[in-house]
């Protein structure tokens, strides 16, 4: 009986998207209110990271990113060939005037202040925020403790909305330094002139394990600890009518699990990293 | 006791030959001048003389040491023969005390309190007592003139060198210079004029050159070379200027 | 009573101040009301010019600016001294010393042929990760050596260019009075170089007062990179705006004295 059931909710809901799909060809929610007729532009980093997208090349759809976008996209009404990439970075994507994307996915959190400027569609990923350090200073005796991460000396890229995180939450005895991108910061760590930086969760597991050589994440931040869990949305111009569609894109991959099976599939299990007290 | 000979000296700026064997001998509180066209070589054999420039053949001996030898030390021999230039060279950072105190404090290593009496003295002697703590801006061309007069002094100098010092100078001027000069050569001073000033010359120089295309081409006492020049070039040069 | 001539020439400068002023207003004027007429211009007020976000960003702005000016503070007189010293390597004369002289060529055709960015992360980052430690691989110290050895190598070309200005005639004088030539550049030719070039340099204390904002790509927050924080913070570029503000404070009359200093020498000097 159970199993009847699901069976028979399953086969509605393969039916109901076939003829969905079938349908949004002819007249998808997206028709007529992106850049370009008939197609669907993407905006992401230049360059963009793993695993948010592999190889700095979405078009591959593999990565985090670059998958969801795809899986959006189709949600949407357009096929792979009709959906074309481009970059902005974040100050072109919150500057007033005209934009070369219908939305952009780059690990943009969505907050408060932001959302006055933009318009995020519903969130696609919880990150949570993660501590990053290296060997030597773990072997010295830092702990995912906040007494012992205050004294630690921090830095982070300054476009983060880990910054007033830092500065509320760990209050740092000795003055953050913030630099341009990851690659500055992981750069300091290397030259020694920070303990620990704080990244996003994916992100920090990814330098420690690959851009760094003695690099561990020490600890991550529970969502409660966070001031706003750190939630990664699409970014669109304010007003954007494209928003309705890409959220029902959306809602409807984390109602049938390919939200998380895109997850499970790019992103790492990230349960092995302590929680910080 | 002060004697300069210059003897067969040739010094060329590259292809140009601006001293073609030069002789000449300068006794002690003699007054020589050196006078002919611009050009004829007379402000480089002055420099030559102070080792302002580098001689190429010759020797030049003060008091029969030959000075011009190369390996000495000719900051030695600057403190011994005093120049003054035609432009004053004053240095305008500095007031007409200071210009004249730089040199004997830096290199006789003496301290301002002990050299001022003895440079207020100088500057009394030739009439700028009151212009001491003026800046050479603040000064006139004659004032200035005297100024670098007294700095040369300062420096307790055997010889005087003077490269047209009055030539700058506006013509009301020249005469409170040449009273310097009439006054140093009463003192018995040691001097050598390069000077467009012939009457000057005539009534004080104990020996007149005429120096022509880097050569002295006369030389003998004053009344000699101005009443009775044996050379046409002298003749025509001095026809020129008187 | 005025004459004719005088009368006349007091009514034409009236006359030019008069159209001076009517021309400005009307310039001002354009501007303001032909601006807000763009279309774009509401997004670009909100984005740029946003009062809330001014007020509530300025003071934190302020603050962060005074590390601008500490850096400045103890770059500025090193980078006196050590110009110095490279200009007077770059004046030598004795041949035993020429490796000074070319040391001192080399040093300012690199430093002023690479991007002050540049050098400040060369130096920045990759000094400090040959393994110095603490706190001398500290972002303040080499970013600031970075700074010291650009300009270093810019004042260095004005106080040669100060030297060289200096008439031989004074050298000459210096020498013909048994001046060492070490004497003679120390209280002859320097103290004339020096007051010659006081404006150049001062332009190039302004150039540096911005410059010290580079820093901030290699870690410490000062008020660029604060300004940054705010930027990303309410996604709005008006804490940019603030900080050009707090420059414009501290250049603009640092630019007028410097202005005011070399119009002033060329009127002595003429």
């Amino acid at each position: 009986m159970l199993l009847k059931s699901s069976l028979s909710i399953a086969t509605v809901c393969v039916g109901l998207l076939l003829s969905t799909s079938s349908a949004f060809a002819a007249d998808s929610c997206a028709t007529g209110k992106t850049l370009k007729d008939g197609v669907l532009t993407i905006a992401t980093g230049n360059p963009s990271y793993f695993p948010w997208v592999l190889d700095n090349d979405p078009k591959a759809g593999k990565g985090f990113e670059a998958a969801v976008a795809y899986e959006v996209a189709t949600r949407m009404g357009f096929d792979k060939d009709n959906v074309e990439w481009t970059t902005a970075s974040f100050d072109a994507s919150i500057q007033p005037g005209e934009k070369n994307f219908d939305f952009n996915l780059q690990q943009f959190s969505i907050t408060e202040d932001r959302e006055k400027v933009v318009d995020f569609s519903v969130p696609y990923y919880s990150a949570a925020m993660a501590v990053l350090t290296r060997k030597p200073i773990q072997e010295k005796g830092a702990k995912p403790e906040l007494e012992s991460l205050k004294g630690l000396l921090w830095g982070a890229s300054s476009a983060t909305t880990g910054v007033p995180m830092l500065n509320k939450l760990i209050k740092p005895d000795d003055k953050p330094l913030l630099y341009n991108d990851n690659n500055d910061v992981v750069a300091a760590m290397k030259a020694n002139q920070i303990d620990a930086a704080l990244f996003d969760l994916p992100t920090a597991m990814y330098l420690g394990a690959v851009v760094l050589d003695d690099g561990v994440v020490l600890g991550q931040f529970p969502a409660d600890r966070s001031e706003n869990p750190d939630q990664f949305g699409l970014l669109m111009t304010e007003g954007n009518p494209l928003k309705n569609c890409v959220d029902e894109a959306l809602e409807a991959m984390k109602e049938d699990g390919t939200l998380a099976s895109i997850e499970a599939e790019w992103l790492q299990q990230t349960t092995s990293v302590p929680l910080i007290k | 006791m002060s004697k300069l000979e210059l003897i067969n000296i040739h010094k060329s700026f590259g292809e140009r030959k601006v001293c073609s064997g030069i002789n000449l001998t300068v006794n002690d509180g003699e007054m020589v001048c050196l006078i002919g066209a611009s050009g004829s070589g007379k402000s480089t054999l002055l420099r030559c003389m102070n080792l302002l420039e580098e001689i190429d053949e010759g020797e030049i001996l003060l008091n029969g040491e030959d000075i011009s030898l190369p390996g000495l030390d000719p900051q030695q021999i600057r403190q011994q023969i005093g120049i003054v230039f035609q432009s004053y060279n004053l240095f305008p950072h500095m007031n007409a005390l200071e210009n004249v105190m730089l040199a004997p404090r830096r290199t006789h290593k003496r301290s301002k309190d002990e050299l001022r009496p003895e440079i207020e003295e100088l500057f009394k002697r030739f009439g700028l007592a009151d212009r001491m703590l003026n800046y050479p801006d603040q000064l006139s061309g004659g004032q200035q003139q005297r100024v670098a007069v007294i700095r040369a002094l300062a420096m307790k100098p055997k010889i005087m060198l003077f490269d047209e010092i009055t030539s700058a100078l506006d013509p009301e001027l020249v005469a409170e210079v040449l009273d310097v000069l009439r006054q140093l050569h009463r003192e018995g001073m040691t001097m050598v004029l390069a000077t467009h000033e012939m009457s000057f010359a005539k009534e004080l120089a104990d020996k007149v050159c005429f120096l022509d295309a880097g050569e002295i081409l006369e030389e003998g006492p004053p009344e000699a070379i101005f009443s009775n020049p044996k050379q046409t070039r002298t003749q025509a040069f001095l026809k020129s200027v008187l | 009573m005025l004459t004719i001539r005088q009368a006349h020439a007091k009514r034409v400068k009236q006359r030019s101040i008069t159209i001076a002023v009517i021309s400005t207003i009307a310039a001002i004027a354009l501007v303001y009301f032909l601006v807000p007429l763009a279309p774009g211009w509401p997004a670009v007020k909100k984005s740029f010019f946003n009062a809330e976000i001014f007020i509530k960003t300025f003071p934190t702005l302020l603050d962060a600016f005074m590390l601008d000016v500490m850096i400045f503070l103890w770059c500025a007189p090193l980078i006196a001294i050590l110009g110095l010293i490279i200009a007077l390597c770059r004046d030598v004369r004795s041949p035993a010393l020429y490796p000074l002289r070319l040391f001192g060529a080399i040093y300012t055709d690199v430093l002023r042929g690479i991007p002050v960015v540049l050098i400040v992360y060369l130096i920045g980052f990759g000094v400090p990760g040959l393994g110095l430690s603490r706190p001398w691989n500290s972002p303040y110290i080499w970013g600031s050596l970075a700074l010291i050895l650009t300009y270093s190598a810019y004042v260095a070309e004005i106080f040669r260019s100060g030297i060289e200005s200096v008439h031989s005639s004074q050298r000459a004088a210096a020498e013909s009075l048994g001046l060492s030539p070490s004497d003679t550049m120390r209280f002859v030719v320097l103290p004339q170089a020096i007051r010659r070039v006081v404006p150049a340099n001062m332009n190039m204390f302004i150039a540096l007062q911005k410059d010290v904002a580079l820093l901030s790509f290699i870690g410490p927050v000062e008020v660029l990179r604060q300004a940054g924080v705010y930027k990303s913070l309410y996604a709005n570029f008006t804490p940019y705006v603030a900080a050009a503000v707090i420059f414009l404070i501290i250049t603009i009359p640092a630019t007028r004295f410097a202005d005011h200093l070399m119009s002033k020498q060329q009127r002595e000097r003429s």
